[in-house]
């Protein structure tokens, strides 16, 4: 099976606390620690662990900058076969719909059977999947916790719905899936890994290559554009306690056994 | 202004509680027309659930059919672009169905998509401007978004306050007829219970939730610690779940348990949205966290800045010294 999975550098949130910079035209990205986003690497994992069951290779692609070559490396360390960076200044400004367009250029210039991608990205939209299988006109689903391979052309998988459930689907291939985390144990990937994969070249793709033009990529052609970034309102709030960690759990010992806390 | 449509998730025969949100929403983009309720599936359970909605919505469109009787995003998609006129607006809830449904239903009707909507700020000319958040709740945002040729937004679950006001004495409209065939490359083919772990998260009146600040699988025997001094159960948040240091039986959130405690003690975790929508009832939310900035704040009655690695262990001591239960402490002066 060819697999497909697109992925994403993202500024690493268990790392970093983020914040508007003080024009608000941006978050503060000074000394941010970047990684692949998330979900994305459970998707590279499950992509894996289905091509070691079925054969054939994983493909891993981001639509970004020079230096999002970064990740397409840690997950080539990871067992990708090919990473593919497709990056243009006319990208700029691209909404979810402008980076679909130019996912789905791309995907038309190969044969894939599956195209996996993270289940949501640092901006919780989760959207360019969806966008892409209903352009290539594939079928799709989202939050995916499990998949196996049933015949040559179908897929039985599980998506997470509401209070732990699950819902199992037929799904005919090709399609697009968008991975849940927890889906599977990423490997883990060391220094070693990735200097292994260091000098191999990975192509870069520029928005005439893909015949991808101004009408459905990059500012002009958004239909949706961020304004900017602010501190969300506090609402209520908490009621700090403050102090000595001893003056601090007497405070809180108090409000435990006002509140029936203590059992 | 295009018309405004709601999609109204239900199952059993009754609507989603986004059912009575929608309209709150929709009332922040266009004040003098309310929306239609679109209501897909088949049988009794359809019916029931047009019939309630005549309180909410002064029009519901029905649209039953078959292959809608479980609701597949695939053909209610096609069910939808049938039906809507060209350049509508449609609000559905940011959840499991409605992140399956929006984004491939806003290329089919070339019409916006807007994700998470948490608040809308109004309509200048073609633009709408919306609230979003990024990065787990830490930073919010503002979205312009063009309606010209009609948009999808999905709002939120629990972001707009139902809106109290006279019966609408709605009509139910059956748009059955104009929907055609339906098929799908996707088929629905059974739904797998949540399992049951060796605790009922559900039912504890206390409890201790750790996240992602817990760290390393050895720390959750911290919380474990707690837990027993208090008399109360430990439950936990994805991280720890994806991390496979805790049952998915011991999660909040909307992926997992609905819970209703007293009180609830948030040591480590950040405060996503899907986490809170699993927390009912009104309880006591401490909240412990390393980052003082941590959206979980903005939520909680009261809040701890310290490490929870240290601050658990300080609480569990002194819960055991009022309470006299003897613990794992120390072996003392000799």
């Amino acid at each position: 099976m060819e697999i497909l999975v697109c992925a994403k550098r993202v500024p690493d949130t268990s790392e970093n606390e983020i914040q508007p910079n003080c024009s608000g035209t941006d978050i503060e990205r000074d000394d941010l620690v970047y990684s692949v986003n998330e979900p994305d690497n459970y998707a590279v994992e499950e992509a894996l662990q289905i091509v070691a069951r079925t054969g054939g290779n994983v493909t891993v692609v981001t639509v970004g900058a020079e230096e999002d070559e970064e990740i397409l490396r840690r997950e080539m360390a990871m067992g990708a076969a090919r990473g593919v960076l497709i990056s243009d200044d006319a990208f700029q400004g691209s909404d979810g719909r402008g980076v679909a367009a130019i996912l789905k250029a791309f995907v038309e210039t190969g044969h894939y059977d599956l195209i996996l991608t993270g289940v949501q990205a640092e901006d919780g939209c989760a959207q360019v999947g969806g966008m892409l299988a209903a352009m290539l006109d594939y079928p799709f689903a989202s939050l995916v916790t499990s998949i196996e391979v049933l015949e040559a052309r179908k897929l039985k998988i599980g998506r997470e719905i509401e209070g732990g459930s699950k819902e199992i689907n037929a799904i005919d291939l090709p399609c697009v899936l968008s991975i849940q985390t927890g889906i599977n144990e990423p490997r883990y990937v060391g220094m070693r890994g990735i200097r292994q994969v260091a000098s191999v070249p990975i192509p870069t793709l520029f928005a005439s290559d893909l015949g991808v033009g101004a009408d459905a990529t990059g500012g002009a052609a958004a239909k949706v554009r961020r304004l900017d970034y602010f501190v969300p309102p506090a609402g209520k709030g908490a009621e700090m306690l403050t102090g000595s960690r001893e003056e601090v759990v007497e405070k809180l010992m108090d409000l435990l056994k006002a509140k029936g806390g203590l059992n | 202004m295009a018309r405004i449509f709601a999609y109204i998730v239900h199952k059993g025969g009754v609507a989603d509680d986004t059912a009575a949100e929608l309209p709150a929403a929709a009332r922040k983009i266009d004040a003098t027309a309310p929306p239609v309720a679109i209501v897909t599936g088949w049988g009794a359970g359809l019916d029931k659930v047009c019939e309630n909605l005549r309180g909410t919505y002064r029009e519901i469109w029905k649209i039953a059919k078959e292959p809608l009787a479980y609701p597949n995003a695939e053909l209610v998609r096609k069910a939808l672009v049938n039906v809507l006129p060209a350049g509508s607006i449609l609000l559905a809830p940011h959840a499991h169905f409605g992140v399956d449904l929006s984004p491939g239903l806003s290329i089919k009707m070339n019409a916006a998509y807007v994700p998470d909507v948490v608040d809308i700020e109004g309509v200048e000319g073609a633009w709408l401007k919306a609230v979003r958040q990024e990065f787990g709740g830490q930073v919010s945002t503002h979205i312009r978004c063009d309606l010209s040729t009609g948009a999808v937004l999905n709002i939120r679950p629990g972001a707009f306050r139902p809106s109290t006001g006279a019966p609408a004495d709605g009509q139910v409209v059956d748009k059955s007829a104009e929907v055609g065939a339906l098929a799908a490359r996707r088929r629905y083919l059974e739904t797998i219970a949540a399992e049951t772990g060796d605790v009922d998260i559900t039912r504890q009146p206390v409890l201790v939730s750790i996240g992602r600040g817990i760290g390393d699988q050895e720390n959750v025997a911290l919380a474990e610690d707690l837990a027993e001094a208090l008399g109360a159960a430990v439950s936990c948040s994805r991280p720890v779940v994806d991390a496979k240091w805790m049952d998915k039986s011991r999660q909040v959130g909307s992926s997992g348990q609905t819970v209703r405690p007293r009180v609830y003690l948030a040591c480590g975790i950040s405060g996503s949205f899907q986490h809170l929508a699993g927390i009912k009832g009104s309880p006591l939310i401490v909240a412990i966290n390393k980052n003082p900035k941590a959206p979980i704040f903005r939520v909680a009655d009261v809040g701890i800045a310290d490490d929870i690695l240290e601050f658990l262990p300080a609480l569990a001591a002194r819960v055991r010294e009022e309470t006299c239960v003897p613990g794992k402490r120390g072996a003392g002066h000799d």
